[in-house]
């Protein structure tokens, strides 16, 4: 990924109103979101998440882990504010996110879902421009200011090369840096990621990963990803919340949160966990009998 | 990168109104009555310089009060039909969308007919009942497309066999519907059974509902284009859009009734002539890419040429006797689905 050492500090590149904020630290912050969903009124909830809190800062990483069905995903649409919390609420700068205007959510708050599959065939560079969707007028065309900030976000990503190519005609691995190209190109203060690396090869993992960690450094973005990759969460992120059954059972730097006992007992299978030299932890399997 | 510009737009229009031209051109010249082109290019002068007291009175009935209008009708409905084609398979992400196959032609059918059997009971001034006609087409169309839609979700998403099972069977129920009226509704000044459901260009409708036809596709044709680019994200779905800043409801209701009222329009003139929605998108999409910008603008004057064309055919290949305009966009539309439809599932 040597392009992306061309314009990691480009002005285009980075995200709007950012000036104003680096002196206030805080810049997302979850506070007492809970949330029930029920398939009509009268019954009881199917599925609930409690009273969630932590906070992070412009350039931090957070990772949200946990089992299948634990609310990981649930959480991330409340912080993208595209739920409303049953109690409490998401604020980014001090903005309630769920109270934001459509267009002014897009352009703050990135989110990468697990790819759906395209109608008709588009290209990449296509693809990337929709990022700049929140900032135009109804039918403005795009402006090459839209299409400098495109390019350099899949500059961003390493994946100027595939800029021609159609979507369904690329890797898994190259479409997921195109779909993080889209996200930057929206220029957003907040990047959220739904279980980015699932289906991608271990090599493509480790490259998302770095990727999202020069881009939330270099750019300031603060990054929400849910993720089922514990490593790689122990890795790269600043901050793990580990959940459980729509429970946050702890919010912390990866050391903190992944102690044996409690991975044990969240995955109900024995594994070791060790910290490395740089105090990151890994997580382990112990060789089967 | 080659992002849509506005040259680019104007020039592709450019193209495909000297084409509808020329189709125009030929399609007043072909007909039962041979007319020389020599003869029509005069003609066509003639008018344009409002000498028109020098046009020979046999010419001008078959041209200019016969053809003319006729194809005038075939412009605004194909453009209709195709605009709202175009935008139904945006909204429920289905290629294999368009007015006819999702029942909304049948439908828009029904409400007109109604219109019409009521019509003679509400002592309405005559310019108001001209307007019970495409009011019915647009409810029975505006209902249809809700009806189907909520038949096609399943667990809360839209899933595209069910959609199109439900549209489908729809079609076929409300066409029984349609039946069912034109034999108890024998004698009367109603309209045949090939008219409702193969459509038809050979009556003209009332002066008053030409004019409404004509402004109601600039008015609906201008609504659904000012949502192009939040349409061009809807293809990858509704939370991606939503997550891009795309306001998913106010667009959905915007190009739901913008459709059915295109749609309600066309069928009232014209009855429900199938396809054309489904096969002029898919064709501009080839040739100009899926960008709705370009797509909406192309299609309709894709949608006009290709209803002009199928007329003409229509009149002409069993000429003197004429085929249900229908039947031509059937011949060539329905191929064209299956093949889709394979494709799809392959």
């Amino acid at each position: 990924m040597s392009s992306f050492a061309r314009s990691p500090s480009s002005a285009a590149a980075r995200p709007i109103g950012d000036a104003g904020d680096f002196n206030s630290d805080i810049r997302l912050s979850v506070e007492q979101v809970s949330y029930a969903y029920s398939a009509n009124p009268t019954q009881a909830p199917l599925f609930t998440l409690e009273a969630t809190s932590f906070q992070a800062r412009p350039g931090e990483i957070v990772a949200i882990v946990g089992p299948n069905a634990c609310g990981k995903s649930t959480l991330l649409k409340l912080i993208a504010g595209s739920l409303e919390p049953l109690s409490g609420r998401v604020l980014l700068n001090g903005f309630v996110t769920h109270a934001l205007p459509h267009r002014t959510r897009g352009q703050r708050i990135a989110m990468v879902q697990q790819e759906s599959p395209l109608l008709f065939p588009s290209r990449a560079w296509e693809f990337v421009l929709q990022g700049r969707h929140p900032y135009g007028r109804t039918l403005r065309f795009e402006t090459e200011e839209d299409i400098v900030i495109a390019r350099n976000a899949l500059a961003q990503v390493g994946a100027e090369h595939l800029s021609d190519r159609f979507m369904d005609q690329i890797s898994g691995g190259e479409k997921q840096r195109v779909i993080l190209a889209r996200a930057l190109a929206q220029q957003p203060l907040l990047l959220l990621l739904d279980e980015p690396t699932l289906h991608l090869d271990i090599g493509a993992q480790v490259d998302l990963l770095e990727t999202l960690r020069r881009l939330a450094s270099a750019n300031r973005y603060t990054v929400v990803v849910v993720t089922h990759e514990l490593n790689l969460a122990g890795q790269y992120a600043d901050q793990v919340a580990l959940f459980q059954k729509g429970k946050c059972l702890r919010v912390g730097p990866p050391a903190a949160v992944f102690r044996r006992e409690l991975l044990e007992q969240v995955f109900q299978t024995p594994l070791t966990v060790e910290l490395g030299s740089s105090g990151r932890p890994r997580v382990n399997m112990p060789s089967a009998k | 990168m080659r992002p849509l510009t506005l040259s680019r737009l104007l020039a592709h229009c450019a193209i495909l109104s000297a084409v509808l031209f020329v189709v125009v051109v030929i399609a007043l010249k072909l007909g039962a009555v041979p007319v020389s082109l020599y003869g029509l290019g005069h003609d066509l002068l003639r008018v344009l310089f409002r000498q028109t007291s020098q046009l020979s009175s046999e010419y001008q009935l078959i041209i200019f009060d016969i053809r003319l209008p006729r194809i005038l009708l075939g412009i605004f409905v194909g453009a209709s039909l195709s605009v709202a084609g175009a935008s139904f398979q945006a909204l429920l992400r289905n290629p294999l969308a368009d007015p006819y196959v999702l029942g909304v032609s049948s439908g828009a059918a029904v409400g007109a007919i109604i219109a019409l059997v009521i019509e003679p009971h509400l002592a309405l001034a005559p310019a108001v009942a001209a307007l019970l006609t495409p009011i019915g087409a647009f409810l029975g169309a505006a209902l249809t497309v809700t009806a189907v839609y909520f038949l096609g979700l399943r667990q809360g998403q839209i899933d595209s066999s069910t959609l199109l099972l439900a549209g489908i069977i729809s079609a076929s129920f409300l066409q029984a519907i349609i039946m069912f009226f034109m034999s108890t509704l024998s004698g009367g000044n109603y309209r045949g059974i090939a008219f409702w459901m193969m459509g038809e260009l050979q009556t003209q409708p009332p002066h008053i509902v030409s004019l409404i036809l004509r402004f109601g596709f600039f008015l609906s044709a201008a609504a659904i284009y000012t949502t192009a680019s939040d349409l061009n994200l809807l293809l990858a779905g509704e939370k991606e859009a939503m997550h891009l800043g795309v306001d998913v409801r106010r667009v959905r209701l915007v190009v739901y009734i913008a459709a059915s009222l295109l749609t309600g329009l066309a069928v009232s003139v014209s009855g429900a002539i199938g396809y054309v929605g489904l096969l002029v998108p898919h064709v501009m999409r080839l040739l100009f890419g899926s960008d709705h910008r370009i797509l909406l603008p192309t299609a309709a004057f894709g949608g006009a040429i290709a209803v002009v064309v199928a007329d003409t055919l229509a009149r002409t290949v069993v000429s003197p006797s004429e085929l249900p305009v229908g039947a031509m966009t059937a011949i060539a539309g329905a191929p064209l689905f299956l093949y889709l439809m394979r494709r799809r599932l392959a």
